[in-house]
């Protein structure tokens, strides 16, 4: 094409996209000369995926909406999910309280301030069949956003099916699972890598041959995105995560096809549209290509990306806050065009609290009019063959190459964690982002322009601090009352923990026996030791 | 600038710190940090009374794990009942004046203690100044009672070995994989290692960094009644705590025995002594012989010779009649 | 200047973020890393003789984690140290914890000059205010 040098002055010196590739001013056929059609793109539902997962895409059925909730106690959450399965609803997602997710009980004095805050307060057994009563388990598909404790949440759900009577293998949902993303990003872990991927094996063979229906992790990439990382860091640091789990259950002596069919994603949806576009298009390609090349599996879901959906909390702002509706009504399109399978909305109100039903309600709604009203779920990736979208994608695809070049070369993905690779990488990119904001470069409506002065007043939801006591006095009840055999439980945990053996079914004995979770967890710490913050920054 | 308000209020801060006050003591370290005129009333109310801690230094290259073995190292003198002081000590922030210090995140353990008091120091833009006042922090560490003070230092610089120069005994941490660390390690700092800390050691390449710097000991062994041990750690899982612990111990009671400590605290004194006559001295004439930019041009031009110029700015600032000829 | 995570969540972007957007403005920062406690928050401001704190939350537990890191500041005598902050903090609490002695508390959306332009001029408003050091 012709240079940019000559003509009409424009804007900026240079245009780029956070993951720092520089934006032409206009893309032609040059750009994509070597995309072969077949190869690289392919059908929905066919080798490389990158059009998409599926032979019908949204034509069969829309994506899930999946909106993740919670908070209070136990029967504060049952009740809203018995509201939401009676309005028809067919899925549950569980949010869990700070002290779940890192294996504290309601009463140590780290959960100080936390519980029922962030999420449900579940202590134990008693709690999980509180939250789920009256609930058929064989009914609905429940999603668990737990990593460092989802051995322990897995084995509570299982238990609440088993003393309704369900089977394990009657179970669908998802549980997060993913606990090498703690490390690189959001730092909610317990023990060190090693012990804890160990774990994360346990619940793939364990689930390979209980839960059939069961998704075993969301490798995700939303909280990498989150702690500053660019579209580009999110799907590479993502997809190895994915491809280190996929090792380890080989190496545990796992087929391929018993497990990776079971392994879905977890994208963020960030501002710039093309970029997201492309990323979610790439990772599919990608995937399908490692696992070929790599595995060669059988079964082709083993080279089927699936992937769950969030807009970015991150882009939304504490000034103007109604405009964070338009924000991620902008980053939903993206993310419906990119092909994803389910999504969550956030609420215009996140900066100040956890959202109100109001603000929750405008977020579900936005997924409704993208389903119902723009003709977007009609046709199947409406941007391939765009030469701007078809020239990102591929330069996604060699963004990710060389990440996996430097991983490989420091020895993997754990050896590149304990080394604080990606951890430095998505701090710089941090820095980068708010130096663009700080100097003008990136404009942010309401924050570096167009300020208004004042606050648009809004609601907000108002959490009542009572909780605490209250959880805290039934845990003591619990305590009192329970039979001793928790004791022997715990004393089995510790010895499958000192061998080899799979701790899914010690655990499950253990939940059966009312120990709690921060039993079962500071059993556990006792043998792997705990995981510190090694502090890159 | 000395009021004898300043002074009084000096003195009670010293009382307050020496009684255990760690507020008063936080004070003085940064009065230590950054005001050159109160440090010598500071440090000769404090300097008799800092003879009784054990001073540990702890240096090596960026990433060995210097802080969470220092971390685990303090936790160890805890179990004996000892109280500990830290000095984490980072030469090694930029130009523009502001440090960003993140030792503490590894020392976690520690925070809550009130037997362990943590201090960080960065250096503030005078190069050498670091190394003084990291010594006079660490004595008014010993001073106000603790009874072991750990100096950690990142770097393999001259620098970093003049600020573990104040201990008794000086670990040098080392990891594999850092690239021929052994081969382009400082004989300084070689100089300076009582004992040898390889930690990481469960990543490859851990025994040949042993085997290396056994190889090189051999070699170097200066005929010394002291051969450095090597002593395998995981620092973040605390193995080889226990035995580096017991090797300081070892070192301290080589020094006691064989007469080193006193010979070490003597050769301590001297490099104190002289550290603070030249800053005396070299304020001294920088506030008498204004034209001492001058002769510093004269000889980057050539036109005079340094020793010439010392000569006559020695003269000019009346220090001495007649020069040190 | 002390730059702390407290809460029980590990979003510590924001306060690595503010930790070197300091540094870079000439402060010398101490980051201490996640998971800070009000006592050993205090503790950390007090062997560093801090001229400020500032307090990261995310976690909803900001109510609990300000007003007792203001309450251990005033039992330790450190009532000359600025307490700042910022996260995820309804406008409602914004108000009590300002009564509770946080000074102040910044949300999302805030940039770095603001922070730095506010801290250098309340670390020299303290300063002049005399209180030895």
């Amino acid at each position: 094409m012709a240079s940019a040098g000559q003509g009409p002055s424009e804007r900026k010196p240079a245009f780029t996209n956070s993951s720092g590739f520089e934006i032409k001013r206009l893309y032609s056929g040059d750009d994509v000369a070597s995309l072969d059609y077949l190869r690289d793109l392919g059908f929905p539902g066919e080798f490389p995926y990158t059009r998409g997962p599926q032979a019908t895409m949204y034509r069969g059925r829309p994506w899930t909406i999946r909106m993740f909730s919670g908070f209070g106690s136990a029967a504060d959450t049952n009740r809203r999910y018995r509201y939401l399965l009676d309005q028809g609803q067919t899925g549950l997602s569980v949010a869990f309280h700070l002290p779940t997710l890192l294996g504290y009980d309601s009463d140590h004095p780290r959960a100080r301030g936390e519980v029922g805050k962030c999420g449900v307060a579940i202590d134990s057994l008693a709690d999980m069949e509180t939250l789920l009563d009256g609930i058929r388990l064989d009914e609905v598909s429940t999603s668990m956003t737990i990593n460092a404790t989802a051995i322990v949440a897995l084995c509570l759900y299982v238990a609440v099916a088993e003393k309704q009577g369900i089977p394990a293998h009657k179970l669908r949902g998802t549980i997060q699972n993913d606990i090498l993303k703690e490390y690189i990003a959001q730092k909610e872990w317990a023990f060190p890598v090693r012990p804890s991927l160990r774990l994360v094996v346990d619940t793939f063979e364990w689930c390979a041959s209980n839960m059939p229906e069961w998704n075993t992790i969301s490798v995700s990439g939303y909280h990498i995105r989150e702690a500053g990382a660019t579209a580009a860091q999110e799907l590479a640091f993502t997809l190895i995560d994915g491809l280190t789990y996929v090792q380890e259950g080989v190496n545990r002596g796992l087929k391929v096809d018993e497990f990776v069919p079971r392994l879905s994603f977890f994208w963020d949806l960030h501002n710039d549209f093309f970029e997201e576009i492309a990323k979610m298009r790439a990772a599919r390609r990608i995937w399908a290509r490692e696992m070929k090349r790599r595995y060669d599996p059988r079964d082709p879901r083993s080279c089927t990306l699936r992937a769950h959906m969030q807009t970015a909390g991150v882009t939304l702002t504490a000034q103007q806050p109604l405009n964070n509706v338009v924000r991620v009504a902008l980053q939903a399109l993206a993310g419906v065009i990119g092909g994803g399978q389910s999504m969550h909305t956030n609420s215009y109100d996140e900066t100040y609290a956890l959202p109100t039903e109001q603000a929750v309600t405008v977020a579900l709604r936005t997924q409704q009019i993208l389903q119902s009203e723009t003709g977007l779920t009609d046709t199947i990736d409406p941007f391939a063959g765009s030469y701007y979208v078809e020239a990102l994608t591929n330069q996604m695809e060699e963004a990710f190459s060389r990440y996996l070049e430097r991983i490989d070369a420091m020895g993997g993905m754990v050896k590149a964690i304990e080394a604080g690779f990606p951890q430095m990488e998505i701090a710089d990119a941090a820095m980068r982002y708010q130096a663009a904001i700080d100097n003008r470069e990136q404009l942010i409506v309401g924050v570096n322009a167009y300020q208004a002065e004042g606050a648009d007043a809004i609601p907000i939801l108002e959490i009542d601090d009572s909780l605490e006591a209250e959880q805290v006095a039934r845990l003591e009840q619990l305590r009192a009352r329970r039979a001793p055999g928790w004791r022997h439980a715990l004393e089995a945990v510790r010895k499958a923990a000192f061998g080899g053996a799979n701790l899914v079914p010690p655990i499950l004995e253990a939940v059966h026996a009312y120990a709690t979770v921060g039993e079962i967890m500071d059993t556990l710490r006792d043998v792997f030791g705990e995981y510190h913050d090694p502090g890159y920054y | 600038m000395e009021g004898p308000e300043e002074h009084s209020s000096l003195a009670a801060l010293l009382d307050r710190a020496l009684a255990g006050d760690g507020r008063s003591a936080a004070r003085l370290m940064t009065l230590l940090e950054s005001d050159v005129d109160a440090t010598p009333a500071i440090m000769s109310r404090i300097y008799p009374l800092a003879g009784h801690a054990q001073v540990i230094g702890v240096t090596g290259p960026p990433g060995a794990g210097k802080s969470s073995l220092v971390d685990k190292l303090a936790a160890a003198f805890r179990a004996q009942g000892k109280t500990v002081g830290i000095v984490a000590v980072d030469p090694s922030s930029p130009f523009t004046g502001g440090a960003l210090l993140g030792d503490r995140i590894r020392m976690q353990g520690r925070f809550s203690d009130p037997g362990v008091f943590i201090r960080s120091m960065a250096s503030r833009g005078q190069p050498g100044g670091l190394a003084k006042a990291s010594q006079n922090v660490v004595a008014l560490m010993a001073a106000t009672g603790k009874d072991t003070v750990i100096i950690e230092t990142v770097g393999v610089g001259q620098e970093e070995i003049d600020v573990v120069r104040v201990a008794d005994t000086t670990v040098v941490v080392l990891v594999p994989g850092l690239g021929d660390a052994v081969q382009t390690m400082k004989a300084g700092l070689l100089e300076a290692a009582d004992v040898f800390a390889v930690n990481k050691a469960d990543y490859e390449g851990a025994e040949r960094l042993v085997k290396d710097l056994e190889l090189m000991l051999h070699l170097g062994s200066s005929g010394s009644a002291w051969s450095p041990p090597i002593v395998k750690t995981i620092a973040t899982e605390g193995s080889g705590v226990d035995q580096l612990v017991g090797s300081l111990a070892g070192h301290f009671d080589y020094l006691q025995g064989s007469g080193e400590y006193l010979k070490r605290r003597r050769r301590a004194a001297v490099a104190e002594i002289d550290g603070v006559l030249r800053g005396q001295l070299m304020s001294a004439i920088a506030r008498r012989v204004p034209a001492f930019d001058v002769y510093a041009s004269q000889v980057a031009e050539r036109k005079c010779d340094p020793y010439t110029a010392a000569d006559r700015i020695l003269r000019e600032s009346g220090l001495t009649a007649e020069g040190l000829g | 200047m002390v730059i702390a995570k407290a809460g029980m969540d590990g979003h510590d972007r924001g306060a690595k973020v503010v930790a070197r957007v300091l540094r870079d403005a000439g402060f010398e920062v101490i980051y201490t890393g996640l998971y800070q406690t009000p006592e050993s928050i205090v503790a950390t401001a007090l062997q560093e003789d801090a001229d400020a704190v500032g307090i990261s939350v995310l976690s909803a537990a900001h109510k609990h984690v300000f007003s007792e890191t203001a309450r251990e500041m005033r039992q330790q005598g450190l009532d000359d140290v600025i307490l700042f902050g910022g996260g995820i903090i309804p406008p409602g609490d914004v108000e009590w914890l300002e009564q509770q002695g946080v000074r102040r508390l910044f949300l999302p959306g805030t940039s770095g000059p603001e922070i730095v332009a506010w801290l250098q001029q309340a670390v020299s408003a303290q300063r002049a205010s005399g209180s030895g050091g």
